[in-house]
């Protein structure tokens, strides 16, 4: 039930906060979505969506973090270089 | 697709594995809440790229699961009546009650409707106004929301034929109902991310400085995951115990606020009894005194039906992270995803249904 990844919205419609809806492309699937409770999501924004509602957006900062961090510990010379290692996780 | 491909990097995923081995000096174990958070980790092999010193359990984070008997009974009772229809998430419809479930309740003639918002409840109603339309709302903060949207619009609309049969969950009561329990083995949790999405994090604040445990707000991606246990170890080596965020590309400190706005309007907090683990203070929502004519249990009078659980289900134990879904005597054999003897067997998110799917024989190691 909360396995959201996240969609990006393709337009917007509705003039009353409460009823904003919103067309959200999952990867090629578009949805009709509720943006009552993301009002500061714009069009082209990512956001979360659960049980027909946008529920946050994705900030695209953030999303960095992960990758990041990994930049970090690399550099501190734990690794070997990508690429070249076993698959794993997938 | 964007934010999903390039946090399942095999290569990304095997630094973080050499990462964790090269922190890890003792033994610890680790508690994911959400069921969804369970899936990704049985389905993608996460378990098996931690060092052998790391344990993962899994917890009680499938509202599907632990949606009482009792509700799934009054549930049950409901949507057999004629002139109901009755409206679910599709996972419910084969939840075991005490003698049937939804999907048997739909195949002998009753008006089962699986929808994908409760919104649709809501329009089925405005144009079904000679019939009773019930929705089946079950799930966790995540959720709430969006039941709390439906009965909002319902109110404008005046709608008398609408009603929600109301199952939702806390997660933080239910976190410090885990640690209170004297066998409690977990020493940090990895948070939902998605009822963080929504809650923020300040209610873990108290939680992790009381009971000393980590609490890392953790996203659903493979690389998430190993970025949040990975968090944790770090702060179990070096004795610190706080709350963090992982996922802060979805989920600020103070949530999302017209959605708590929302939920503070339309529920309130009660004690909910959760299947195969017991009553928990302050970890149900019902609907607020104002809202109590959408209240679907008052509604059609189903009184609290005395109830009893197969027994040979452990699905408790599963759900506490007492026991993994194999260590069960059914698994596999008298308890599966088309017969199944509990709910943690039928749901996505339900721990004994991902082994099932993902894991059916022990010794077949994924990605090896
Ligand atoms: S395998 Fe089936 S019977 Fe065993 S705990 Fe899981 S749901 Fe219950």
């Amino acid at each position: 039930m909360c396995l959201a990844v996240p969609g990006k919205i393709t337009s917007v419609t509705g003039e009353d906060p409460l009823y904003r809806m919103g067309r959200v492309d999952f990867g090629g699937i578009g949805r009709e979505v509720s943006l009552a409770y993301v009002p500061e999501a714009q069009l082209g924004d990512y956001v979360i969506v659960h049980a027909g509602f946008a529920l946050s957006r994705v900030d695209e900062a953030e999303a960095a973090k992960v990758f990041d961090y990994l930049r970090q510990i690399g550099e501190l010379g734990e690794l070997e270089p990508q690429g070249n290692e076993q698959s794993a996780g997938s | 697709m964007k934010f999903v491909d390039e946090y399942r990097d095999p290569a990304m995923a095997h630094q973080f594995r050499r990462e964790l081995a090269r922190i890890t000096t003792r033994p610890w174990t680790i508690m994911e809440v959400c069921g969804g958070q369970t899936h990704a980790i049985v389905k993608f092999g996460i378990d098996e790229l931690l060092p052998p010193q790391v344990r993962l359990i899994h917890g009680p984070g499938c509202p599907v699961c632990v949606t009482s008997l009792e509700l799934i009974d009054q549930a049950l009772d409901i949507a057999s009546r004629p002139g109901v229809i009755f409206c679910s998430f599709g996972d419910m419809l084969r939840v075991p009650g005490s003698q049937k479930d939804l999907l048997s309740v739909k195949a002998s003639g009753g008006d089962v409707r699986v929808l994908y918002s409760p919104l649709d409840a809501v329009r089925i109603a405005a144009q079904n106004p000679g019939r009773e339309v019930v929705f089946f709302a079950v799930g966790f903060e995540t959720t709430a929301p969006t039941t709390a949207m439906a009965v909002c619009q319902a109110a404008r609309l005046g709608l008398k034929n609408f009603s929600l049969l109301v199952s939702h969950v806390l997660v933080p009561p239910a976190m410090e109902g885990l640690l209170s329990d004297p066998e409690c083995q977990v020493q940090a949790f990895l948070a939902a991310g998605h009822v963080c999405a929504v809650m923020g994090y300040e209610e873990y604040l108290p939680i992790a400085a009381r009971l000393r445990v980590p609490i890392v707000v953790t996203g659903f991606e493979p690389l998430d995951i190993l970025h949040g246990i990975l968090m944790c170890i770090r702060q179990l080596e070096s004795g610190r115990a706080e709350v963090e965020n992982q996922y802060s590309r979805a989920v600020r400190r103070e949530g999302n606020l017209p959605a708590r706005q929302m939920l503070g309007e339309i529920f309130r907090v009660v004690d909910r009894k959760w299947r195969g683990v017991g009553e928990i203070p302050g970890s149900g929502l019902a609907l607020a005194e104002p809202y109590r004519a959408f209240d679907a249990a008052l509604k059609f009078g189903v009184s609290q039906l005395s109830v009893n659980e197969p027994a040979e289900c452990q699905s408790g134990l599963v759900l506490k992270g007492r026991i993994k879904p194999a260590e069960c005597g059914a698994f596999g054999t008298r308890c599966t995803p088309e017969h199944p003897l509990g709910a943690t067997m039928v749901s996505s998110e339900g721990a004994c249904a991902a082994y099932y799917r993902y894991r059916r024989d022990p010794s077949i190691i994924p990605n090896s």
